[in-house]
This record gives structure tokens, C-alpha cells and sequence, in this order.
């Protein structure tokens, strides 16, 4: 049985092909003006890649923030839900995801079947978010990809107002101009998002193991201070970005074999 | 307007000595220097009335903002600081106002100011600053009964209409008109965080709204915060609003709508009035005349 998971997030669109519980295919896409189109270009990447044309599918299921746009979609999958299927298929004795995307940072408790329990999001304020790192790698005049490593390097961190993308903006120009040093503002953004980030976590309650995915799991300025915040270290899969896509690909595995029975 | 580099979100920088009025050496001179994230105020007082202002841009250095807004209040007034009997910090920066006798929180001065400004009659006090929003109930004497401020969230503040400014290529202080420019009011931006609003907008222009559209969603959402933040301290008559944003007619306009009720009228700034924006100062200077008075009492 073949099926097909579709991620289409604010930032990028995920597509992951599962053939009888294994990934054969992953494939990405930046979601641009038209997330539609940007689903149907990685769709298609990821069957070249398997070797498999859209008619050997036999069901697509999407999920995201843009999920009303996919393509081909044959089901919907929540966001929540997708996470916790796909991580306990990963990682069994995950119980605890934080799934932080461009937009949006998500916690989920779920039971040894990957079945979503509850969960708490936060959806209203890009202070918590991808969108905060970007931003102030932006004020810093630093790649996205070199902040994580240019906060390792510091010791402590700058004080800055981190509660809000707007305001911490300003704050990190005028730290610039003070000439503190960039690493020390660098953590100071990764701390205050790890604060937030934190405090939604223990409003689940921990659960060992805690697993983190979403793009933002590649950061590892943002690891180091989310593992110093909550005292533990964090599971970090392989493809972490892909977990949203590939949870939507296992349900619609049980959803076609639900339907067989 | 079509310049490429232009800076929409930059407001004027100004001072003001106020017609008619003068000083002399038996005068009792007190200042009151406010220092907020976005602008500087400083405002003198002779003998307890306004005298004159100087409102600046703040800089990354708090002592030299507050130094600059001073100066500024002095210029052309023939006063010099050593003349100023008492001076009052507050705001943000307040803590850094080097040559202030005493800090006094904003809350406190605004309560004050709106009260000098206005009257007695004056019971909420709505401060919309660059970096914060502020509900506060006082008094006929203009004393604080109780408040409640967001400090943590760009939504609705100074600061959070500069990014649309920008973002709108329209100069921040036509914003209030532009956004009134509509037929019918549209339905708010669904995300109140500025950075997922400043998305959301792109948007909508993108789909063919026109910036007059865009701008009245967001004020109207930016409203409809305030707003709650007034109901929450509780509404009482009369409502006033100081700070920056008291001059976006787009905003005072749509929370009288929300709220229901009239707000006291703006000053005439821009003539000869006081500037709803130097409440906090004005304040400031007026709990420095009473603080001299109370020390040479003894």
C-alpha cells in the first residue's frame, strides 16, 4: 500500500511517500504566492524519486496551515495528530512533541500509539515561532543558518525585550550600535524563544521522552538553550521538518486500511 | 513621497514656547523630562502652567535623549538648566535622565498631564505610547485609582503603526485620515502580532485591496484592543487619549465608535494648544513644582 503525506506550512510544503510502513521518498518545496502548485511540484519530485506515478497512490492526506490547499488530497489531517503519529512511529517512547515552524510552535502529549492526548499552540505572536530567529538574524545582519553557531559560541546573553518580534528588532539595532557582541545577542533571541516555548510545555506537564521537530529543530542555538530551560535533552529525529508530512502519510495508511476491513 | 529611501514612519521632531507667556527671576521654574522608547519629551513649567516643550526622537542613548528633549524645551526661551528649580524624570528611560531630582513613573505623570491638560472631569486615560499601551483610572485630582498596560506585545502601539507606515509607503502622520478614507469599514486583520499582520496585509494588497482598506482592517483591529483594554479597567466618562498615537484620528475615531462614547477633543497642537503627547512631561513638571514646594516647606 502506497500513501502519500502533504505539510503545507506558511513557509515550505513536505511531501512524504510511505510503501507498507516504510519512507521510500521525502521531497519539499518553497510554498511561495500559490502553496497549491508548490504541493503539485514536490508531489511530483517525490514520486521520481520513488519511482511511482500519481495513480499508484492510493490515498493522499494532507495537513498545515494552508491544508484547504492541497492538492489531490483524498483526506485532512490535524496538525497535532500528524505529529504524535509520526513521532511515536520514530521514536516509540515519545510522549511529549514541541513542533516549532515558521509561524506557529506546537506542544502535544500523546500515548504509545501516537495518538494525540492534548495539546497547546501558539498561533497569535511571532515571538515563539521561526519567524522570530529570522528576524532578528535579519537586524543582526547574520545568515539564518550561522545564528544557531554564533550563540553557541557565547557565554551569556544580552539583555534584550524578547516578548515581541516588533520590539526585539529595535532592541538588537540599538545593542548593535552599543557594540555588544553579536553572540551574546544571538542566544539572548534563542533564550527568550526557549522561555516561551518552555512555559507551553509545562502547561502539558513533561512527559519523557520529549521530542522536538519542525524546521526550527536544526537550529542548534535554539537546542542548547531549549535542553538548558527544561533540563533535559531533547530528541531530535532525522528530518525533523518532515514529521508533520510524514504523520499525515502513516494515517492515511489506517485510513485506507480502515476502509479494507 | 515617491523617493525611495523615504522614511514613512518618521514623525516631526518640534518644540514650542507657548504665546503670551513669560518668566522673570521670582518664578518658580520645574521641568518634567520623559523619556519613552520612541520619542523624547521635555516640557517647562512657570509656576505650575505649561511654558514651553520640546518633543525628539529617541536615540539608543537614554541620558543624551533626555538631554536632547531638554535643550530642546529650552531653545529660544532664554532659561538655561541651571534655572530649573526641579526636574522630574519618567517614562521608559526614566532611570536615565541624569539631571532629573527625582523619577516618577509614566503612569503617574500621564494621570497628571491629562488632568493639567483637560480638567478635572477627566476619569480614563488612554497612553498609547511608541512601546506600550495604557489604560488608567483616575481621579479629579488627577491621581491614579488603577490601571492596567500591555508592555509585552507591539500590537496597537506607536511602534506597531510605524511598521505599517513603512510597510504602506504612507507617511505615519497621514495614516489616521487614510485609514477613514474607505466606504465601509472592513473586517479586522485576524492577527493582531505586527509581524504576522504586517503578512496577512501583504496579503491582501496582493488579492487587490487598496492601502486605504488594508490600513482601516488593521486600525480597527488595533481599536478594538485598546478598546478592551479601556473596558477591562473599566469605563468612566470623561475618556481622554495622550501619547503618539492621540493624533491618529484613525484610531480615536473607531474606539469612540467601539466604546461608545465621545472622547474629551484634542487640543489644537498644532495652533496654539498643549500636545497630548507631552501629557506624561507636562505631568512630570507639575510633580516637580509640588515636590520643590514640599522641600523648601521643610
Amino acid at each position: 500500500m502506497i500513501t502519500a503525506g502533504m505539510d503545507l506550512g506558511t513557509q515550505r510544503v513536505q511531501v512524504v511517500i510511505v510503501k507498507d510502513g516504510v519512507v521510500v521518498s521525502r521531497a519539499t518545496a518553497f510554498s511561495g504566492f500559490d502553496p497549491t502548485k508548490a504541493a503539485e511540484q514536490a508531489v511530483e519530485e517525490a514520486l521520481k524519486k520513488a519511482n511511482l506515478k500519481l495513480t499508484d497512490v492510493n490515498h493522499f492526506a494532507s495537513t498545515g496551515s494552508a491544508v484547504d490547499m492541497a492538492p489531490y488530497a483524498n483526506s485532512k489531517v490535524s496538525m497535532m495528530g500528524a505529529d504524535a503519529k509520526a513521532s511515536v512511529y520514530l521514536i516509540p517512547n515519545a510522549r511529549t512533541i514541541i513542533d516549532i515552524g515558521a509561524e506557529e510552535a506546537r506542544a502535544v502529549k500523546c500515548d504509545e500509539k501516537g495518538i494525540m492526548m492534548d495539546f497547546v499552540v501558539n498561533e497569535r505572536c511571532a515571538a515563539g515561532a521561526g519567524a522570530f530567529i529570522e528576524a532578528m538574524a535579519r537586524a543582526l545582519e547574520v545568515k539564518m543558518e550561522d545564528m544557531g553557531p554564533l550563540a553557541l559560541k557565547a557565554e551569556r546573553a544580552s539583555p534584550i525585550n524578547a516578548s515581541c518580534v516588533i520590539f526585539g528588532e529595535s532592541d538588537v539595532v540599538s545593542l548593535i550600535h552599543r557594540q555588544e557582541s553579536k553572540p551574546e545577542i544571538a542566544r539572548a533571541v534563542y533564550d527568550a524563544m526557549a522561555d516561551r516555548v518552555s512555559s507551553m510545555v509545562h502547561r502539558l506537564g513533561i512527559n519523557l521522552e520529549v521530542v522536538l521537530v519542525g524546521g526550527v529543530a536544526k537550529d542548534p542555538g535554539f537546542v542548547a538553550s531549549l535542553n538548558r530551560k527544561l533540563g533535559i535533552s531533547v530528541i531530535i529525529p532525522e528530518f525533523p521538518e518532515y514529521v508533520g508530512a510524514l504523520g499525515a502519510a502513516l494515517i492515511a495508511a489506517t485510513r485506507v486500511k480502515g476502509k479494507q476491513e | 513621497m515617491s523617493q525611495p529611501n523615504a522614511e514613512f514612519w518618521r514623525w516631526q521632531e518640534y518644540h514650542r514656547i507657548m504665546p503670551n507667556k513669560k518668566w522673570t527671576n521670582k518664578d518658580l521654574i520645574t521641568a518634567g523630562v520623559d523619556v519613552g522608547s520612541v520619542g523624547s519629551k521635555a516640557a517647562i513649567m512657570v509656576n505650575g502652567e505649561a511654558y514651553s516643550w520640546g518633543i525628539t526622537r529617541t536615540g539608543s542613548n537614554s541620558p543624551e535623549s533626555a538631554k536632547k528633549a531638554l535643550d530642546y524645551a529650552l531653545q529660544d526661551t532664554g532659561l538655561r538648566v541651571s534655572d530649573l528649580k526641579y526636574i522630574v524624570g519618567t517614562g521608559y528611560g526614566r532611570v536615565n535622565v541624569p539631571m532629573a531630582n527625582k523619577a516618577i513613573t509614566e503612569i503617574a505623570c500621564h494621570a497628571k498631564g491629562a488632568n493639567y491638560i483637560w480638567g478635572p472631569s477627566v476619569r480614563t486615560v488612554l497612553d498609547v505610547g511608541g512601546q506600550d499601551i495604557k489604560a488608567i483610572r483616575i481621579d479629579e485630582t488627577g491621581r491614579v485609582v488603577s490601571f492596567l498596560m500591555n508592555d509585552k506585545c507591539a500590537a496597537g502601539t506607536g511602534r506597531g503603526m510605524e511598521v505599517f507606515a513603512d510597510l504602506l509607503k504612507i507617511p505615519i502622520e497621514e495614516i489616521g485620515d487614510i485609514s477613514l478614507k474607505v466606504e465601509k469599514e472592513p473586517e479586522p486583520v485576524s492577527c493582531t502580532c505586527v509581524a504576522f499582520a504586517k503578512t496577512e496585509a501583504m496579503g491582501l494588497l496582493r488579492k487587490g485591496w487598496s492601502k486605504e482598506k488594508v490600513l482601516a482592517a488593521y486600525t480597527r483591529a488595533m481599536a478594538v484592543r485598546m478598546a478592551n483594554l479601556i473596558n477591562r479597567v473599566g469605563l468612566e466618562r470623561e475618556v481622554v487619549v495622550t501619547g503618539g498615537q492621540s493624533k491618529n484620528i484613525g484610531i480615536v475615531s473607531r474606539i469612540e465608535i467601539i466604546l461608545g462614547v465621545k472622547t474629551l477633543p484634542m487640543p489644537k497642537w498644532r495652533e496654539n494648544g498643549l500636545d497630548p503627547m507631552v501629557a506624561g512631561a507636562l505631568g512630570a513638571a507639575s510633580f516637580a513644582k509640588s515636590l520643590y514646594e514640599k522641600a523648601q516647606k521643610g
